[in-house]
């Protein structure tokens, strides 16, 4: 609540409902972040280059340019964590909003607690180093240099997609159900949203895989969850 | 086997096909008729030909006869020789018969009007002719009565001519032979050779004039009946192309017969539908479309709304006691809000049909444990517990995890509502085809006829009953349609004052029937519920419980 706080980090906020702009500014202060507020999507990308947020809280109805193409614009030039803020919960909606980038995505109307604990989930990872390397399959994971190579070539991952791989090469011999996956990367307490789970483990195929149809790196356990892929012996 | 078959597939066309049957009838119906104008043709042909035959033979053997006894008396003593006399009159008859095609048997002298004579010692006939052709009872009468007598025979041959019997008129009458006094009976066997060749095409010009005729009728028939099945049939494929959806689809109108008046009238009925059609879906459209905005409107203030009210609740304990009360009802009405409108979205999703599955795995036990565990503030907090109760095995089916977790959700969040302080039990079991979960309350029971009513939307049991865990009264609905949605069922059983069960029963793959629930509706302890509040149990029930237990 006091201004001393100040450097938990900071949110890019693109909604163009200026009362539940400015309420989430409120919101976000007391909870210790900085905040700019951009209320079209036109503009959101000439704020991002400028501001440089630590996190995006993106509406996916936005006047001008879409919600959808501001996702995909940021996540061309950026890993930053996007959470997407939508009034739908339709399958459709929320799919495609993961697809397109986003990390993880709230919907209207949402507890302010909730929201900050995501913003807070996706934020986090900045304290948590280790000097780790990890491999999966050909995949060569180093924690503390945030890098992964396949083959000696660098593979550019999200954060996110990052801390879901990481998650999967600790603990090779065990399966992950999607539920604890929702909880050890993406930090919710109880049970959500396993799509979240789903579209992210087809963007991190889509990347680490040399046949994301025929998957090797992350593996489904069909009616459980994932597992990583055997490791070269 | 193929007879069978063949007959069956005749049974399916006389069924199916309006032409078939409206020929074959009109052809078996012709059939008849001509068979009997037939008939009736042939026997007074028949007749005419057998009685103009039978006059003219008649007269002829009389005229015969009695010229023979002329020419006989007239020789009388010139020639007293008997048997010359006898050969003389034979040939002479004989004679004109192969002249005029008769045959001739003379028979004679009669018993007993001669004396010294042997009976029969005289008979004289055509070459060739059998004698037994004339039959005894005409011979009797002919011996006996003078005059000329006749009868229906069959003219037969001796056996070295190689000529076959044909039907024939045999006429008899005395001649007295004057040599010797004795009477000898002459028979004229006129054979009808040529009427029956006659009938016989008489009969084959009728078979085929019958036959043809058969043919033309049944021709037209077909082609008549063609004339009006054919639109009719045109029409039914129209209206089955209609039905699967083609709405575009009309029947090609030609004239101004009954028929095309059926096709404009049938085409008329298409374009109506289609409009109204038409209209249902654009209703239909604007109203989801309606419903997708007010979502969207609705939800943004209600977000600012709603963290604004969370600023003041958070801050309330610098405001004064009235103000910080406020904070407090607000917040907690927010809540309220909140569920039901998002409640009454998921419900008007429904209706506009636009729900769809997400599909994967799911075992119906990890579920049920999951909301086990989720409710169980809220059930310690009511002084009751969830158990789960469940084979150990799991029970999987192809669902959408996220609706079936709201199922439960709301099905245990009801039982804990209605269970005054005593367990709530959650079974789960699978067979073949469907996989199955029960939640079982001892609370106050439903009425009878309120198991039927408690899916309707805010329908609640007792009017007077405080709300406790604030649901909207749309829970069960939005239940109900979950399981629809899947193919499954979501039943109520409930008893005054012993309980309620709810039973959802979904099919373990996606399209699939469910004909038979693992569970029963009616719980095993419903009857005893009254005087024992614990419900029987068996050996296995209690390891299942204990595992249950062990997992909490």
């Amino acid at each position: 609540m006091s201004g001393s706080e100040n450097n938990r980090g900071k949110v890019l906020v693109v909604d163009d409902d200026a009362a539940l702009a400015e309420m989430l500014g409120i919101v976000l202060r007391n909870e210790g972040f900085e905040s700019r507020v951009c209320a079209t999507g036109d503009q959101a990308m000439p704020a991002f280059r400028d501001y440089r947020p630590d996190l995006v809280l993106l509406d996916l109805m936005l006047p001008g340019k879409d919600g959808i193409d501001v996702c995909r614009e940021i996540r061309a030039e950026s890993g930053v964590p996007i959470v997407m803020l939508t009034a739908k919960n339709d399958t459709v909606d929320v799919v495609v909003g993961l697809e397109s980038g986003a990390d993880d995505y709230v919907v209207k109307p949402f507890k302010p607690k909730e929201l900050v604990a995501r913003i807070r989930a996706r934020v986090r990872r900045f304290d948590e180093p280790g000097p780790e390397s990890l491999s999966i399959g050909d995949v060569v994971i180093d924690v503390a240099g945030h890098t992964v190579t396949r083959d000696g070539e660098q593979v550019s991952l999200t954060p996110l997609e990052f801390d879901l791989l990481v998650c999967l090469a600790r603990k090779p011999w065990q399966v992950f159900t999607r539920e604890v996956l929702l909880e050890q990367v993406w930090g919710y307490r109880h049970a959500a949203d396993t799509r979240l789970v789903n579209v992210h483990v087809q963007r991190l195929r889509s990347k680490v895989e040399h046949d994301p149809e025929n998957p090797e790196i992350v593996q489904t356990v069909r009616g459980v969850g994932y597992k990583a892929g055997a490791s070269p012996s | 086997m193929s007879q069978a078959g063949l007959l069956r597939r005749a049974a399916t066309i006389w069924r199916r096909s309006i032409q078939a049957r409206v020929v074959i009838s009109t052809l078996l119906l012709s059939a008849v008729v001509v068979s009997l104008v037939g008939w009736f043709l042939l026997r007074q042909i028949t007749e005419g030909l057998v009685d103009s035959k039978t006059d003219v033979s008649v007269a002829e053997a009389t005229r015969g006869t009695a010229e023979a006894q002329d020419r006989l008396s007239g020789t009388s003593g010139t020639d007293p020789d008997a048997a010359a006399q006898l050969s003389q009159l034979a040939t002479t008859i004989v004679s004109r018969g192969d002249q005029q095609d008769f045959d001739v048997v003379l028979t004679g002298p009669v018993v007993g009007t001669t004396d010294g004579l042997v009976a029969g010692s005289g008979t004289r006939k055509s070459p060739g002719v059998a004698t037994d052709s004339v039959p005894d009872g005409l011979r009797e009468v002919v011996e006996q009565r003078p005059g000329t007598s006749w009868t229906y025979t069959s003219v037969s041959y001796e056996e070295d001519t190689g000529q076959s019997a044909v039907p024939g008129i045999v006429a008899g009458s005395q001649i007295t032979l004057p040599a010797d006094g004795g009477t000898y009976a002459l028979y004229y066997l006129f054979p009808m050779t040529d009427q029956q060749q006659t009938l016989s095409l008489v009969r084959q010009a009728l078979f085929t004039g019958g036959a043809l005729l058969l043919l033309l009728i049944g021709g037209l028939t077909w082609l008549v009946t063609r004339q009006v099945v054919t639109p009719v049939r045109l029409a039914r494929r129209v209206a089955e192309r209609l039905a699967s959806g083609r709405l575009e689809e009309r029947m090609h109108v030609r004239g101004d017969d009954d028929i095309a008046r059926l096709g404009t009238s049938f085409n008329q009925m298409a374009s109506s539908l289609q409009k109204q059609i038409r209209q249902l879906e654009e209703l239909s459209r604007v109203q989801r479309r309606f419903v997708s905005d007010v979502s969207h409107e609705l939800r943004t203030p209600l977000t600012t709304v709603r963290m604004a009210g969370e600023v003041l609740h958070d801050a309330r304990e610098r405001f004064d006691p009235v103000t910080a009360r406020a904070a407090e009802l607000l917040q907690k009405e927010l809540d309220r809000f909140e569920l039901l409108l998002t409640d009454l979205l998921e419900i008007s999703r429904f209706d506009a049909g636009a729900a769809a599955l997400e599909l994967e795995d799911v075992d119906l036990v990890a579920v049920a444990r999951g909301v086990a565990d989720s409710t169980r503030a809220l059930a310690e907090h009511r002084g009751t517990r969830v158990v789960v109760r469940s084979p150990q095995r799991p029970c999987v089916a192809e669902v959408d995890v996220r609706r079936v977790e709201r199922i439960v959700r709301n099905l245990v969040a009801n039982a804990i509502d209605y269970a005054d302080a005593q367990n709530v039990v959650v079974w789960v079991d699978a067979n073949e085809e469907a996989a199955a979960l029960a939640v079982r309350d001892y609370g106050c029971g439903l009425a009878p006829g309120e198991s039927a009513m408690v899916f309707n939307r805010f329908w609640r049991a007792d009017p007077a009953r405080a709300r406790t865990t604030g649901g909207t009264g749309l829970g069960l609905s939005i239940s109900l349609e979950d399981a629809r949605l899947h193919g499954g069922w979501l039943q109520a059983w409930g008893e005054s004052g012993g309980g309620a069960q709810f039973r959802l029963t979904l099919p373990r793959r996606a399209g699939g029937r469910v004909t038979k629930s693992p569970l029963p509706l009616v719980p095993a302890d419903a009857v005893s519920s009254d005087d024992d509040p614990s419900p029987p149990r068996t050996a296995e029930e209690r390891v299942n419980e204990t595992t249950a237990g062990g997992s909490r």
